[in-house]
């Protein structure tokens, strides 16, 4: 006892969580839970109820290797290979013009620019360019290649919608990526007397590689479900067309929406068929993202 | 080679701003010269202008001449990429390249100037580690990346990678600052062997470093800030410690500074 005595009485050192503060905790903790389900239940949900009305269609081994050629509407089975090679030759044509201009652009803004004024306008047309939408793209590609050039509806003129989507996504992934790539590489390079074009295509563009593929991948998942320039610049076919330059051709998403319009139970099969298809198309494209960007990235050990 | 390099009058701006002023120093080939000076005198300024790296910054311009064996670096037609490939650079902080192997790392300057020879690239990693003192640490894994050394390792790595393109001016700004005493003796060590091969120029705070290494000191000093850095003395390192001309360079030497 005397001890104690001996001692001034301090405040202890730590003192415990106050009530105030716990209760906060607790609120904050309630909402952001909340937040969190209200996100995710209608994702589950969405994919819970493609799942179950989708799994049964695309079960069947005809699904993917026939079209819908010569079947009535009430009839049952048939497959959408010709919407699946409509929807990816779209998206490879697309990838094969938008990923270079895109990459070329990026590479331009952020390792040629040097706050010039020509990449002051370009980051603003591209700032543009992201926020046009769809169907706006595939109106002026319709006046364009339709209408003043005179070629024909046709997945090309798809494509080339898909493009004007793509490029400004790519340009803005490219950007973001080749900042973050410290500058000691650069100087790191050039001191060793590699000339600035080999330090950006050996040094900079490897360090950035995989942030950049996956962006790649998912700008084409995304342009892959696009419907508006569909409606507007190719008529759906139900049979295979391997021309992408003449004539109709289909696409899953207007499988889905020529088939919404088809009140038959076959035609409901059809649909969710196909909106199970594309999630599936897309989620094989995002992995591939996935194990790409984990090859291609940065190994600490 | 180790070849003699002069400044003259060199005058070194970032855009309007005169970050140092009237240097005119001579390196005698097969020597070790230290930069010592305050912080922001323009030491790292002055050694980036000798290689052409200063002009990487936009805006950044030189004034005056700098001679490799009286051959002016900034004369026409004269190919900045050469420039450094003869004047190599060693950096602060330690810098691999991440998306290399540590074998590829110390030949990237090699195989980026396109020698493809497997077996001389090999022979050169080689060479270089063991000049850099690595070669028995990295020996069993030359084919990991790079980033998973230790700072020493990495900076030991920076400077084989300097190495191996075979440069005659190695440049050197404060290699060891951030690395334990054991690392910096090593590093030490390997410029004193280095300077065999090649002319070294080595900018340091750390004032012991500069009397084991170096053969001249150089002094840089602000006279005030905004004003821009000047070379205050140069002379043999002994000479520099023991009586400077200066009273600046006594007072920097001595901690009586300011
Ligand atoms: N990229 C740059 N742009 C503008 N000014 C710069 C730049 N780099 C350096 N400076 C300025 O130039 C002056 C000299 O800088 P420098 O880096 O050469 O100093 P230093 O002597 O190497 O300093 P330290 O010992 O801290 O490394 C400083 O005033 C600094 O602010
Ligand atoms: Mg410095």
């Amino acid at each position: 006892m005397t001890r104690t005595l001996d001692r001034p009485a301090a405040s202890p050192l730590f003192r415990p969580i106050s009530t105030g503060r716990r209760l906060r905790n607790r609120l904050a903790t309630a909402l952001v839970t909340a937040a969190f389900l209200l996100a995710v239940v209608p994702l589950l949900w969405v994919l819970y109820t493609v799942l179950r009305f989708g799994v049964k269609v695309v079960t069947s081994s005809a699904w993917w290797t026939h079209s819908l050629s010569g079947l009535l509407s009430f009839q049952a089975g048939g497959g959408v290979y010709h919407a699946i090679y409509g929807t990816l030759t779209q998206a490879l044509v697309c990838a094969v013009f938008s990923i270079p201009i895109g990459l070329m652009v990026g590479i331009y803004l952020v390792e040629y620019g040097a706050r010039s004024r020509l990449e002051k306008i370009t980051t603003f047309m591209v700032d543009i360019l992201t926020g046009v939408p769809s169907i706006v793209a595939a109106l002026f590609v319709y006046a364009l290649w339709i209408t003043i050039l005179g070629f024909p509806r046709s997945g090309f003129a798809v494509s080339l919608a898909l493009v004007l989507l793509m490029v400004p996504v790519i340009v803005r992934t490219t950007e973001e990526m080749l900042r973050i790539v410290p500058n000691d590489l650069r100087e790191a390079s050039y001191a060793l007397g590699v000339p600035k074009w080999k330090t950006i295509v050996k040094i900079v563009i490897p360090t950035a590689l995989s942030g950049i593929v996956t962006g790649i991948m998912l700008a084409l998942a995304r342009v892959m479900g696009e419907t508006a320039p569909l409606l507007v610049l190719v008529g759906y076919a139900p049979f295979i067309n391997y021309n992408l330059f003449e004539g109709n051709m289909a696409a899953l998403p207007l499988v889905m929406v020529s088939e919404r319009n088809n009140p038959t139970p076959a035609g409901v099969d059809r649909m969710w068929g196909a909106a199970l298809t594309l999630v599936l198309l897309i989620t094989l494209f995002n992995l591939l993202a996935t194990v790409v960007a984990r090859r291609s990235a940065i190994k600490a050990k | 080679m180790a070849r003699r390099l002069d400044l003259e009058h060199v005058n070194i701006y970032y855009g309007n701003f005169h970050a140092v002023s009237d240097v005119s120093l001579m390196v005698p080939p097969h020597s070790v010269t230290a930069f010592i000076g305050p912080s922001g005198c323009g030491k790292s300024t002055v050694l980036r202008t000798i290689n052409r790296m200063h002009e990487v910054i936009p805006g950044a311009r030189v004034e005056g001449r700098v001679l490799l064996d009286g051959e002016d670096v900034y004369g026409p037609g004269v190919d900045p990429v050469d420039v450094r490939r003869t004047i190599g650079m060693v950096f602060q902080r330690p810098n691999p390249f991440p998306t290399m192997s540590i074998r590829d790392n110390v030949v990237a300057g090699l195989k980026l100037q396109g020698v493809k020879n497997k077996a001389k690239l090999n022979e050169t990693a080689e060479q270089a580690l063991r000049a850099a003192n690595l070669w028995d640490e990295v020996r069993d894994r030359l084919n990991k990346p790079g980033g998973g050394l230790s700072g020493g390792q990495q900076q030991r790595l920076c400077i084989a990678r300097a190495v191996a393109v075979a440069p005659d001016v190695l440049l050197m700004d404060e290699p060891c600052s951030a690395l334990d005493p054991i690392s910096t003796l090593a590093i030490e060590d390997l410029i004193s062997e280095l300077k065999r091969d090649f002319t070294i120029v080595i900018v340091t705070h750390n004032m012991q470093q500069a009397a084991r290494v170096s053969d001249q000191t150089a002094f840089f000093n602000l006279r005030a800030t905004g004003e821009p850095g000047q070379l205050v003395e140069i002379d043999q390192t002994q000479k520099i410690f023991a009586n400077p001309t200066q009273r600046a360079t006594e007072d920097y030497i001595t901690g009586r500074f300011g």
